[in-house]
């Protein structure tokens, strides 16, 4: 980051010495601005919320069928029951939803794709009467064949999850195959395949299987919403995206007359999220039962078990590689075949194929390649974004391949890899020239530390001792105008209060923009405040999500203290005539470099202004604002 | 179902509750009195995020029952917050960065008070120990335990 030279000492903030670049709080350990919060039981998230005694509850009745048809749904039993407030199915809500691909309605409306899909919500006034509610429900189905394989999803007579894709609203960069259960197919083409095949002295051909996995963030999903009386809503959400729930709210529930300026995400901080908070997933339920049952809140809670049948999961992949080298292991040619299971609903799910997909080749410069990636439907659960979501799935085969491919031709793994890693300039597999990379550099260092080549034995009978060097790359999934601003705003104490709407995930997000801001600012990290966002008050972030936030939200942070520093600048020269280039900030004061005895505490003017001579006063509150757009 | 008045002392406070019997300890912690320290992460047990003391004793209170609680002195972290081990570990947890997102916090600071008040020159084997039944999904434990051997040497 190039900050401009400024002059600040912060200090007393615990920091450990460790240079970076001329800064003198980013970079270095502070103690998390979100510490004590959490470590005295203050932290509160959404769970934790108090609603009063009008609070509504929600349990849901849920498909044991994995592909089945809705004959019927019977709900007065349920209605009957003490204490139930409301019975909703999904002819109360028939607009379909989603952030990518519009392929999925809030409730089962007539047929169910996976086990565990919601049919129908029962809202009472107390947890346990909701579930007995949910018990009373009584669904007919008529079972349909269900496809339980990304591979056989394929075949000619497989059963089609979507057959109505066709009629599927999508974003432009999805390839949807109607009529099949492609959901997105991210096709690459470079070079002369055959040719590449044939120039080769082995050619070696498998299949790798990585099974699907769950996030487990310790904190289950959980969502409170409230329709008031005015026609707004407002949600309490467990959530790595809020601006972008607000969006998918507003969106899907648009047929209610609400608007994005009547929808209000608070998002709490949040147990861990890991990408499986990204995005909408059952926050949309509580959203609907919210509008269905105007005037009360109501909470939504996964349980650990639907936090494994009805979350987005880690797609599967089943991967077909075949791969020819030359002798001196010069890589010739690449068929990769990723098969992904995206289950039910793919949503999410076709964005991590698009990015494997355009990623597949590997940090490597590969000159005839084919990449087949395809998302596939299947009656199993939805998967969508999990950290580094797509990549280690792919790189497990490919980089499993390559160190076969090297044993097989007799070269050491390692150079094999070195002599075909990408250079800056080489043309990737779409077309673009690579930037550059430094992976050269990053082989030859693992090589020295691990002592390549050399055998070790453990000293502990029990384990033994094995070395491997394998390569990563990756170009996190995120649309070029993903953007990321901030608010910052001086109180009379000369503290700060700083709102952005990236989200603490325990990550340490608010420590590190607090960092960002106190580097410009000289305001020790100690004395400003960042908590997690509320749409309504808080600026525009896209998502939490691609390890992005630091440098997104963080340039936009430092682009609001800027400005906040040019206001206190431009105000000092007005009525000190003092030259603004003269000016620096330093331990919480303007202080100027042509005059050592001026020294300005924030405190004195940050909200109440400078008083000039003729007894007027001039400035106000010091703000400032930031947009970064990548 | 037959409910039932239940006393008992919670954080030092005389607290009287009308319960089921199938009602647990966290749910009425949580949902009738207030106390939102004790998380619901797994609600079977597993994971440790509900721990409150229960007469000085580590218990997970999604599978004690509210009844159990008659008579007991419970102790969750807002009321811990005032004994010196709790403190001490605090100050060591928040010096050490060693929680991320802090969900599980609450539970393992309480393992790891009722551990030292117990043993204050706990070994890294006891702590491995005690702290064994608060799952921690972010940290991978690390900074934790040398939070509480920090803390435990007087470090």
């Amino acid at each position: 980051m190039h900050l401009p030279k400024v002059k600040s000492k912060p200090g007393k903030n615990g920091v450990r010495a460790e240079k970076m670049g001329g800064l003198e709080v980013v970079g270095k350990s502070v103690q998390r601005v979100d510490g004590w919060e959490k470590i005295r039981g203050a932290a509160k998230y959404t769970d934790d919320l108090e609603f009063g005694p009008g609070l509504l509850y929600a349990a849901l009745v849920e498909s044991p069928y994995a592909h089945a048809r809705i004959k019927s749904i019977d709900t007065s039993e349920a209605e009957k029951l003490d204490g139930v407030v409301k019975v909703v199915t999904g002819r109360n809500f028939i607009h379909k939803f989603g952030l990518y691909m519009n392929d999925r309605y809030i409730f089962a409306s007539d047929v169910v794709r996976f086990v565990g899909e919601q049919v129908a919500a029962v809202v009472a006034t107390d947890p346990k009467v909701a579930l007995r509610g949910a018990a009373l429900v009584k669904v007919n189905y008529q079972e349909l064949p269900a496809v339980l394989d990304a591979v056989k999803a394929l075949e000619k007579d497989s059963p089609l999850v979507h057959p109505d894709l066709k009629d599927y609203q999508h974003v432009p960069w999805f390839f949807p195959k109607p009529g099949t259960n492609i959901a997105h197919w991210r096709k690459i083409r470079k070079g002369d395949l055959e040719k590449g095949f044939k120039e080769a002295d082995l050619v070696l051909e498998d299949t790798y299987y990585v099974p699907r996995y769950a996030h487990c963030a310790i904190e289950p999903h959980s969502a409170v919403g409230l329709y008031d009386a005015s026609g707004r809503l407002t949600m309490w959400t467990s959530s790595q995206s809020p601006f972008t729930q607000r969006h998918v709210f507003a969106e899907t529930l648009k047929a209610f007359g609400i608007g994005h300026k009547d929808v209000r995400v608070i998002s709490t901080y949040i147990g861990g999220g890991f990408g499986g908070k990204a995005g909408v997933t059952m926050e949309i339920i509580a959203a609907a039962l919210a509008i269905a049952v105007p005037g009360r809140p109501v909470k939504l809670l996964w349980s650990r078990a639907q936090e494994f049948y009805n979350t987005y999961q880690r797609l599967g992949v089943t991967a077909k590689i075949k791969m020819g080298a030359t002798k001196t292991g010069k890589i010739t040619a690449l068929d990769f075949k990723l098969h992904w299971d995206a289950g039910a609903y793919v949503e999410y799910g076709a964005n991590v194929v698009n990015a494997a997909g355009l990623s597949a080749s590997g940090p490597y410069k590969v000159d005839n390649l084919s990449v087949d990636s395809m998302c596939t439907y299947t009656n199993l659960p939805p998967c969508g974004a999990y950290r580094g979501f797509g990549y280690s799935e792919f790189l497990f085969g490919l980089e499993s391949h390559i160190t076969r491919m090297a044993e097989k031709l007799g070269v050491d793994p390692v150079q094999f890899r070195k002599s075909n890693a990408i250079k800056e300039g080489d043309t990737l597999p779409y077309g673009a020239h690579m930037n550059p990379t430094g992976i050269h550099e990053a082989i030859e260092k693992v090589e020295q530390e691990i002592s390549w080549g050399r055998k070790e034995k453990s000293r502990d009978p029990k384990k033994a001792i094995g070395k491997s060097l394998v390569c990563f790359w990756k170009s996190p999934a995120m649309p070029p105008n993903a953007s990321s601003s901030a608010f910052l705003k001086f109180n009379e104490d000369g503290s700060i209060n700083l709102l952005v709407s990236g989200m603490e995930i325990g990550q340490g997000l608010l420590t590190v923009m607090a960092q960002i801001a106190s580097e410009v600012l000289s305001v020790p990290v100690s004395k400003i405040r960042v908590e997690t966002p509320d749409t309504d008050r808080n600026p525009y972030e896209w998502q939490t999500v691609g390890s992005h936030v630091t440098w997104g939200c963080g340039n936009a942070v430092k682009r609001a203290a800027l400005e906040a520093r040019e206001r206190i600048f431009d105000l000092v020269q007005r009525v000190h005539c003092l030259d603004k280039s003269t000016l620096y900030l330093e331990d919480e004061k303007v202080k100027c470099r042509t005059k050592p005895a001026f020294s300005l505490p924030f405190r004195d003017f940050v909200i109440n202004g400078i008083q000039a001579d003729d007894h007027t006063f001039k400035g106000g509150p010091i703000m400032g604002s930031g947009v970064f757009m990548p | 179902m037959k409910s039932h008045d239940i006393k008992f002392e919670l954080n030092g406070e005389a607290v009287a509750v009308t319960v089921d019997p199938n009602d647990v300890l966290l749910d009425v912690l949580r949902g009738r009195l207030g106390i939102k320290s004790p998380k619901v992460g797994c609600d079977r047990g597993d994971c440790g995020t509900c721990t409150v003391l229960m007469n000085g004793r580590t218990v997970r209170s999604c599978l004690a029952l509210a009844v159990e609680a008659d008579g007991a002195q419970i102790v969750t972290l807002e009321g811990a917050n005032n004994r010196k081990w709790t403190q001490k570990l605090q100050k060591k947890f928040h010096e050490r960065n060693a929680f991320q997102c802090g969900f599980c916090a609450p539970g393992v600071i309480l393992s790891a008070t009722e551990l030292l008040e117990k043993n204050p020159a706990a070994s890294e084997h006891d702590i491995k120990e005690a702290i064994a039944g608060n799952l921690c999904r972010c940290t991978g434990y690390e900074p934790i335990v040398r939070a509480i051997a920090e803390t435990a040497k007087g470090r």
